[in-house]
Protein backbone atom coordinates (compact mmCIF):
# COMPACT_ATOMS: atom_id res chain seq x y z
CA UNK A 1 0.00 0.00 0.00
CA UNK A 2 2.72 2.03 -0.71
CA UNK A 3 1.06 4.97 -2.51
CA UNK A 4 -1.58 5.31 0.02
CA UNK A 5 1.48 5.94 3.03
CA UNK A 6 2.36 9.26 1.40
CA UNK A 7 -1.05 10.79 1.68
CA UNK A 8 -0.68 13.53 4.19
CA UNK A 9 -2.93 13.03 7.53
CA UNK A 10 -5.20 16.39 6.97
CA UNK A 11 -6.47 14.46 3.71
CA UNK A 12 -6.60 10.90 5.15
CA UNK A 13 -8.70 11.93 7.36
CA UNK A 14 -11.59 13.94 5.48
CA UNK A 15 -10.97 10.88 2.80
CA UNK A 16 -11.84 8.04 5.28
CA UNK A 17 -14.69 10.04 6.75
CA UNK A 18 -16.39 10.68 3.01
CA UNK A 19 -15.71 7.01 2.16
CA UNK A 20 -17.29 5.36 5.02
CA UNK A 21 -20.25 8.07 5.10
CA UNK A 22 -20.74 7.29 1.58
CA UNK A 23 -20.58 3.16 1.62
CA UNK A 24 -22.72 3.42 4.54
CA UNK A 25 -25.13 5.34 3.37
CA UNK A 26 -25.63 2.93 0.29
CA UNK A 27 -25.53 0.04 2.49
CA UNK A 28 -28.50 1.31 4.85
CA UNK A 29 -30.09 2.28 1.23
CA UNK A 30 -30.11 -1.30 -0.15
CA UNK A 31 -31.15 -2.78 3.48
CA UNK A 32 -33.91 -0.62 3.26
CA UNK A 33 -34.43 -1.84 -0.65
CA UNK A 34 -34.98 -5.08 0.70
CA UNK A 35 -36.77 -4.76 4.19
CA UNK A 36 -39.70 -2.10 2.91
CA UNK A 37 -43.09 -3.67 2.12
CA UNK A 38 -44.50 -2.07 -0.76
CA UNK A 39 -43.05 -1.25 -4.24
CA UNK A 40 -44.05 2.36 -3.03
CA UNK A 41 -41.91 2.60 -0.17
CA UNK A 42 -38.91 0.98 -2.17
CA UNK A 43 -38.65 3.29 -4.62
CA UNK A 44 -37.16 5.81 -2.08
CA UNK A 45 -34.26 3.63 -0.93
CA UNK A 46 -32.21 3.93 -4.03
CA UNK A 47 -32.05 7.98 -3.67
CA UNK A 48 -30.06 7.22 -0.39
CA UNK A 49 -27.35 5.65 -2.95
CA UNK A 50 -27.42 7.98 -5.59
CA UNK A 51 -27.50 10.90 -3.29
CA UNK A 52 -24.90 11.56 -0.77
CA UNK A 53 -23.86 7.49 -1.17
CA UNK A 54 -22.22 8.51 -4.35
CA UNK A 55 -21.74 11.86 -3.24
CA UNK A 56 -18.82 10.39 -0.58
CA UNK A 57 -17.26 8.54 -2.40
CA UNK A 58 -16.73 10.45 -5.61
CA UNK A 59 -16.09 13.62 -2.97
CA UNK A 60 -13.52 10.97 -1.92
CA UNK A 61 -12.19 9.66 -4.82
CA UNK A 62 -11.38 13.52 -6.57
CA UNK A 63 -9.70 14.53 -3.60
CA UNK A 64 -7.49 11.86 -3.19
CA UNK A 65 -7.05 11.30 -7.00
CA UNK A 66 -5.99 15.29 -6.97
CA UNK A 67 -3.38 14.90 -4.71
CA UNK A 68 -1.87 11.49 -6.59
CA UNK A 69 -1.97 13.78 -9.73
CA UNK A 70 -0.97 17.16 -8.58
CA UNK A 71 -3.66 19.11 -10.07
CA UNK A 72 -7.35 18.99 -9.90
CA UNK A 73 -9.12 16.18 -11.00
CA UNK A 74 -12.79 16.81 -11.86
CA UNK A 75 -14.27 14.23 -13.69
CA UNK A 76 -15.46 11.77 -10.90
CA UNK A 77 -17.44 15.08 -9.57
CA UNK A 78 -18.80 14.65 -13.46
CA UNK A 79 -19.90 11.34 -13.08
CA UNK A 80 -21.29 12.10 -9.60
CA UNK A 81 -23.68 14.63 -11.14
CA UNK A 82 -24.65 12.68 -13.81
CA UNK A 83 -25.67 9.61 -11.26
CA UNK A 84 -27.54 12.50 -9.35
CA UNK A 85 -29.51 13.87 -12.22
CA UNK A 86 -29.76 10.25 -13.96
CA UNK A 87 -31.34 8.04 -11.20
CA UNK A 88 -34.12 10.27 -10.19
CA UNK A 89 -35.21 9.97 -14.22
CA UNK A 90 -35.47 6.05 -14.24
CA UNK A 91 -37.18 6.24 -10.60
CA UNK A 92 -39.89 8.29 -12.10
CA UNK A 93 -39.97 6.57 -14.96
CA UNK A 94 -40.18 3.43 -13.02
CA UNK A 95 -42.64 4.89 -10.77
CA UNK A 96 -45.27 5.64 -13.48
CA UNK A 97 -45.16 2.60 -14.76
CA UNK A 98 -45.52 0.91 -11.65
CA UNK A 99 -48.67 3.27 -10.90
CA UNK A 100 -49.56 2.30 -14.36
CA UNK A 101 -49.71 -1.24 -14.04
CA UNK A 102 -51.48 -1.10 -10.50
CA UNK A 103 -54.42 0.96 -12.49
CA UNK A 104 -54.33 -2.13 -15.42
CA UNK A 105 -54.49 -4.59 -12.79
CA UNK A 106 -57.07 -2.71 -10.63
CA UNK A 107 -54.89 -2.60 -7.76
CA UNK A 108 -55.46 1.22 -7.24
CA UNK A 109 -58.26 3.13 -8.41
CA UNK A 110 -58.36 4.41 -12.15
CA UNK A 111 -57.55 8.60 -11.73
CA UNK A 112 -57.79 11.25 -8.81
CA UNK A 113 -58.84 10.15 -5.39
CA UNK A 114 -55.53 8.96 -4.18
CA UNK A 115 -55.25 9.77 -0.23
CA UNK A 116 -54.81 5.96 0.51
CA UNK A 117 -51.63 4.30 0.27
CA UNK A 118 -51.79 1.28 -1.94
CA UNK A 119 -51.56 -1.95 -0.12
CA UNK A 120 -48.28 -4.75 0.13
CA UNK A 121 -47.88 -6.12 -3.10
CA UNK A 122 -47.42 -9.37 -2.10
CA UNK B 1 -27.85 32.55 -39.04
CA UNK B 2 -26.57 32.10 -35.62
CA UNK B 3 -29.19 30.29 -34.05
CA UNK B 4 -28.89 28.18 -37.00
CA UNK B 5 -25.70 27.67 -36.19
CA UNK B 6 -25.07 27.74 -32.76
CA UNK B 7 -29.04 26.61 -32.06
CA UNK B 8 -27.55 25.83 -28.26
CA UNK B 9 -25.25 28.26 -27.16
CA UNK B 10 -25.58 26.94 -22.96
CA UNK B 11 -25.74 23.28 -23.45
CA UNK B 12 -23.09 23.25 -26.52
CA UNK B 13 -20.87 25.64 -23.93
CA UNK B 14 -21.70 22.99 -21.04
CA UNK B 15 -21.16 20.01 -23.21
CA UNK B 16 -17.07 21.74 -24.33
CA UNK B 17 -16.04 22.28 -20.88
CA UNK B 18 -17.43 18.64 -19.84
CA UNK B 19 -15.44 17.45 -22.63
CA UNK B 20 -12.49 19.32 -21.15
CA UNK B 21 -12.80 18.27 -17.54
CA UNK B 22 -12.95 14.54 -19.01
CA UNK B 23 -9.83 15.14 -20.99
CA UNK B 24 -7.49 17.84 -19.88
CA UNK B 25 -7.62 21.76 -20.27
CA UNK B 26 -5.41 22.18 -24.17
CA UNK B 27 -6.18 23.42 -27.63
CA UNK B 28 -7.08 20.83 -29.37
CA UNK B 29 -8.99 19.42 -26.72
CA UNK B 30 -10.78 22.81 -26.97
CA UNK B 31 -11.78 22.77 -30.65
CA UNK B 32 -12.41 18.89 -30.74
CA UNK B 33 -14.53 19.37 -27.71
CA UNK B 34 -16.06 22.38 -29.26
CA UNK B 35 -16.67 20.82 -32.82
CA UNK B 36 -18.52 17.68 -30.70
CA UNK B 37 -20.46 19.89 -29.19
CA UNK B 38 -21.81 21.97 -32.10
CA UNK B 39 -22.59 18.43 -34.20
CA UNK B 40 -24.62 17.34 -30.86
CA UNK B 41 -26.22 21.04 -31.24
CA UNK B 42 -27.48 20.12 -34.96
CA UNK B 43 -28.61 17.08 -34.14
CA UNK B 44 -30.39 18.11 -30.57
CA UNK B 45 -32.23 20.61 -32.23
CA UNK B 46 -34.28 18.44 -34.88
CA UNK B 47 -35.33 16.28 -32.00
CA UNK B 48 -36.42 18.86 -29.61
CA UNK B 49 -37.61 22.03 -31.14
CA UNK B 50 -38.08 23.99 -28.07
CA UNK B 51 -35.17 25.70 -26.32
CA UNK B 52 -34.95 25.45 -22.70
CA UNK B 53 -32.54 28.27 -21.49
CA UNK B 54 -33.18 29.75 -18.24
CA UNK B 55 -34.35 33.38 -18.00
CA UNK B 56 -32.90 34.37 -15.04
CA UNK B 57 -29.23 33.26 -13.69
CA UNK B 58 -29.05 34.94 -10.41
CA UNK B 59 -31.96 32.57 -8.54
CA UNK B 60 -29.74 29.79 -10.03
CA UNK B 61 -27.20 29.56 -6.92
CA UNK B 62 -29.61 29.71 -4.38
CA UNK B 63 -31.42 27.00 -5.64
CA UNK B 64 -28.59 24.51 -5.54
CA UNK B 65 -27.31 25.72 -2.06
CA UNK B 66 -31.47 25.29 -0.62
CA UNK B 67 -31.25 22.09 -2.57
CA UNK B 68 -27.79 20.92 -1.09
CA UNK B 69 -29.34 21.29 2.53
CA UNK B 70 -32.34 19.58 1.74
CA UNK B 71 -30.83 16.16 0.71
CA UNK B 72 -28.76 16.59 3.76
CA UNK B 73 -31.52 16.79 5.99
CA UNK B 74 -33.57 13.95 3.96
CA UNK B 75 -30.65 12.00 3.94
CA UNK B 76 -30.48 11.95 7.37
CA UNK B 77 -34.39 11.78 8.53
CA UNK B 78 -34.43 8.51 5.76
CA UNK B 79 -31.23 6.67 6.78
CA UNK B 80 -33.02 7.07 10.26
CA UNK B 81 -36.42 5.90 9.39
CA UNK B 82 -34.85 2.83 7.40
CA UNK B 83 -33.20 2.05 10.38
CA UNK B 84 -36.23 2.06 13.00
CA UNK B 85 -38.40 0.79 10.40
CA UNK B 86 -40.87 -1.80 11.91
CA UNK B 87 -40.31 -0.08 15.52
CA UNK B 88 -41.55 3.44 14.25
CA UNK B 89 -45.20 4.00 13.00
CA UNK B 90 -44.09 5.38 9.73
CA UNK B 91 -47.07 5.75 7.13
CA UNK B 92 -46.11 6.53 3.76
CA UNK B 93 -48.46 8.54 1.21
CA UNK B 94 -49.83 9.81 -1.48
CA UNK B 95 -50.40 13.39 -2.07
CA UNK B 96 -51.73 15.66 -4.17
CA UNK B 97 -49.67 18.92 -5.04
CA UNK B 98 -51.56 21.65 -7.13
CA UNK B 99 -48.92 23.39 -9.13
CA UNK B 100 -48.59 27.29 -10.56
CA UNK B 101 -45.43 26.12 -12.36
CA UNK B 102 -46.01 25.88 -16.20
CA UNK B 103 -43.20 25.58 -17.69
CA UNK B 104 -42.27 22.10 -19.42
CA UNK B 105 -38.37 22.50 -18.76
CA UNK B 106 -39.47 24.05 -14.94
CA UNK B 107 -41.52 21.23 -14.57
CA UNK B 108 -38.54 18.60 -15.13
CA UNK B 109 -36.32 20.11 -13.19
CA UNK B 110 -38.91 20.24 -10.09
CA UNK B 111 -38.94 16.86 -10.77
CA UNK B 112 -35.59 16.08 -11.01
CA UNK B 113 -34.94 17.96 -7.76
CA UNK B 114 -38.35 15.89 -5.71
CA UNK B 115 -37.28 12.79 -7.21
CA UNK B 116 -32.87 13.14 -5.95
CA UNK B 117 -33.87 13.72 -2.33
CA UNK B 118 -34.84 10.94 -0.04
CA UNK B 119 -38.47 11.25 1.08
CA UNK B 120 -40.09 12.13 -1.67
CA UNK B 121 -40.87 10.51 -5.18
CA UNK B 122 -42.49 12.28 -8.43
CA UNK B 123 -45.07 10.00 -9.37
CA UNK B 124 -46.91 11.25 -12.34
CA UNK B 125 -48.43 15.36 -13.13
CA UNK B 126 -51.31 15.62 -14.99
CA UNK B 127 -52.23 18.59 -17.35
CA UNK B 128 -55.67 19.07 -16.78
CA UNK B 129 -55.68 19.17 -13.26
CA UNK B 130 -52.49 20.92 -13.15
CA UNK B 131 -51.47 18.83 -9.97
CA UNK B 132 -48.67 16.46 -9.68
CA UNK B 133 -49.12 12.83 -7.54
CA UNK B 134 -46.08 12.82 -5.15
CA UNK B 135 -45.78 9.91 -2.81
CA UNK B 136 -43.71 10.73 0.21
CA UNK B 137 -41.92 8.26 2.44
CA UNK B 138 -42.74 9.77 5.94
CA UNK B 139 -46.64 10.74 6.05
CA UNK B 140 -46.26 13.09 9.00
CA UNK B 141 -44.03 15.36 6.82
CA UNK B 142 -46.78 16.04 4.31
CA UNK B 143 -47.48 19.62 5.35
CA UNK B 144 -44.10 20.19 5.15
CA UNK B 145 -43.44 19.06 1.70
CA UNK B 146 -46.69 20.98 0.61
CA UNK B 147 -45.08 24.06 2.32
CA UNK B 148 -41.59 23.57 0.51
CA UNK B 149 -42.96 22.84 -2.64
CA UNK B 150 -44.92 25.55 -2.75
CA UNK B 151 -43.05 27.95 -0.60
CA UNK B 152 -39.62 27.27 -2.00
CA UNK B 153 -38.81 25.71 -5.46
CA UNK B 154 -41.88 26.75 -7.37
CA UNK B 155 -41.28 30.66 -6.88
CA UNK B 156 -37.41 29.69 -7.48
CA UNK B 157 -38.34 28.08 -10.46
CA UNK B 158 -40.75 30.13 -11.86
CA UNK B 159 -38.47 32.89 -11.51
CA UNK B 160 -35.48 31.11 -13.64
CA UNK B 161 -38.01 29.65 -16.25
CA UNK B 162 -40.82 31.96 -16.63
CA UNK C 1 -0.37 5.77 9.52
CA UNK C 2 -2.36 7.72 7.38
CA UNK C 3 -2.01 4.33 5.06
CA UNK C 4 -3.52 2.77 7.76
CA UNK C 5 -6.32 4.73 8.26
CA UNK C 6 -6.95 4.82 4.10
CA UNK C 7 -6.51 1.20 4.14
CA UNK C 8 -9.09 0.72 7.00
CA UNK C 9 -11.40 3.06 5.86
CA UNK C 10 -11.12 1.75 1.90
CA UNK C 11 -11.33 -1.63 3.24
CA UNK C 12 -14.44 -1.49 4.79
CA UNK C 13 -16.44 0.96 2.22
CA UNK C 14 -15.34 -2.25 -0.10
CA UNK C 15 -16.98 -5.27 2.48
CA UNK C 16 -20.00 -2.64 3.33
CA UNK C 17 -20.51 -2.12 -0.53
CA UNK C 18 -19.70 -5.57 -1.84
CA UNK C 19 -22.58 -6.21 1.31
CA UNK C 20 -25.25 -3.53 -0.66
CA UNK C 21 -24.73 -5.49 -4.23
CA UNK C 22 -26.12 -8.64 -2.63
CA UNK C 23 -28.90 -7.39 -0.98
CA UNK C 24 -29.32 -5.73 -3.82
CA UNK C 25 -29.44 -9.18 -5.74
CA UNK C 26 -31.13 -10.40 -3.36
CA UNK C 27 -34.31 -8.41 -4.40
CA UNK C 28 -33.47 -9.07 -8.15
CA UNK C 29 -34.17 -12.63 -7.12
CA UNK C 30 -37.56 -12.12 -4.77
CA UNK C 31 -39.09 -10.05 -6.89
CA UNK C 32 -42.00 -10.33 -6.25
CA UNK C 33 -43.13 -7.68 -9.42
CA UNK C 34 -40.97 -6.93 -12.68
CA UNK C 35 -40.66 -3.04 -11.63
CA UNK C 36 -39.00 -4.41 -8.08
CA UNK C 37 -36.28 -6.39 -10.23
CA UNK C 38 -35.62 -3.49 -12.71
CA UNK C 39 -35.28 -0.95 -9.31
CA UNK C 40 -32.96 -3.48 -7.63
CA UNK C 41 -30.72 -3.75 -10.83
CA UNK C 42 -30.53 0.21 -10.38
CA UNK C 43 -29.43 -0.50 -7.03
CA UNK C 44 -27.10 -2.91 -7.59
CA UNK C 45 -25.40 -1.17 -10.68
CA UNK C 46 -24.71 2.26 -8.31
CA UNK C 47 -23.27 -0.06 -5.61
CA UNK C 48 -20.90 -1.68 -8.42
CA UNK C 49 -20.24 1.43 -9.83
CA UNK C 50 -19.22 2.56 -5.95
CA UNK C 51 -17.23 -0.71 -5.77
CA UNK C 52 -15.07 0.24 -8.95
CA UNK C 53 -14.27 3.41 -7.62
CA UNK C 54 -13.31 2.50 -4.47
CA UNK C 55 -10.80 -0.46 -5.70
CA UNK C 56 -9.80 2.16 -7.95
CA UNK C 57 -8.74 4.26 -4.89
CA UNK C 58 -7.17 1.41 -3.17
CA UNK C 59 -5.03 0.66 -6.22
CA UNK C 60 -4.46 4.62 -7.27
CA UNK C 61 -5.18 3.91 -10.86
CA UNK C 62 -7.39 6.34 -13.18
CA UNK C 63 -8.67 2.80 -14.69
CA UNK C 64 -11.25 1.56 -12.88
CA UNK C 65 -12.37 4.62 -12.97
CA UNK C 66 -13.26 4.77 -16.32
CA UNK C 67 -14.95 1.45 -15.80
CA UNK C 68 -17.15 2.87 -13.14
CA UNK C 69 -18.43 5.75 -16.15
CA UNK C 70 -19.23 3.07 -18.58
CA UNK C 71 -21.35 1.76 -16.25
CA UNK C 72 -22.93 4.62 -15.00
CA UNK C 73 -24.48 4.95 -18.06
CA UNK C 74 -25.33 1.30 -19.49
CA UNK C 75 -27.03 1.78 -16.35
CA UNK C 76 -28.53 4.33 -17.05
CA UNK C 77 -29.82 3.74 -20.34
CA UNK C 78 -30.75 -0.20 -19.19
CA UNK C 79 -32.97 0.56 -16.91
CA UNK C 80 -34.76 3.86 -18.92
CA UNK C 81 -35.12 0.79 -21.41
CA UNK C 82 -36.65 -1.39 -18.97
CA UNK C 83 -38.92 1.26 -17.48
CA UNK C 84 -40.52 1.94 -21.20
CA UNK C 85 -41.02 -1.84 -21.35
CA UNK C 86 -42.90 -1.92 -18.66
CA UNK C 87 -45.08 1.11 -19.70
CA UNK C 88 -45.84 -0.74 -23.22
CA UNK C 89 -45.11 -4.65 -22.65
CA UNK C 90 -47.16 -7.17 -21.35
CA UNK C 91 -49.27 -5.44 -18.79
CA UNK C 92 -50.24 -8.96 -16.89
CA UNK C 93 -47.59 -11.04 -15.73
Amino acid sequence: MSPLDDVPLWLALPVAGLVMLGSTLTLIGAWGFLRLDSFYDRLHAPTLASSWGTGGVILASALLASFQQGRPILHELMVGLGIMTTVPVTLMLLGRAALHRDRAEGKLPPAPDRDDGPGKDE
Amino acid sequence: MMTRLVPYPVQSGLLTILWMVMTRFSLGHLLLGGALALLAGWAMSSLHPERATPRNWRVVPRLIATLFGDIVRSNIRVARLILTEGRSDRRSAFLEVPLQLRSPTGLAVLAIILTATPGTAWIEYSHDRQSLVLHVFDGAETDHYLGVIRDVYEPMLQEIFE
Amino acid sequence: MSGTILTFAIGYAQVVLGLAGCLAGVRILRGPRAQDRVLALDTLYIAVMLLFLVTGMRLGSLYLFEAAMVIAVMGFVASIALAKFLFRGEVIE
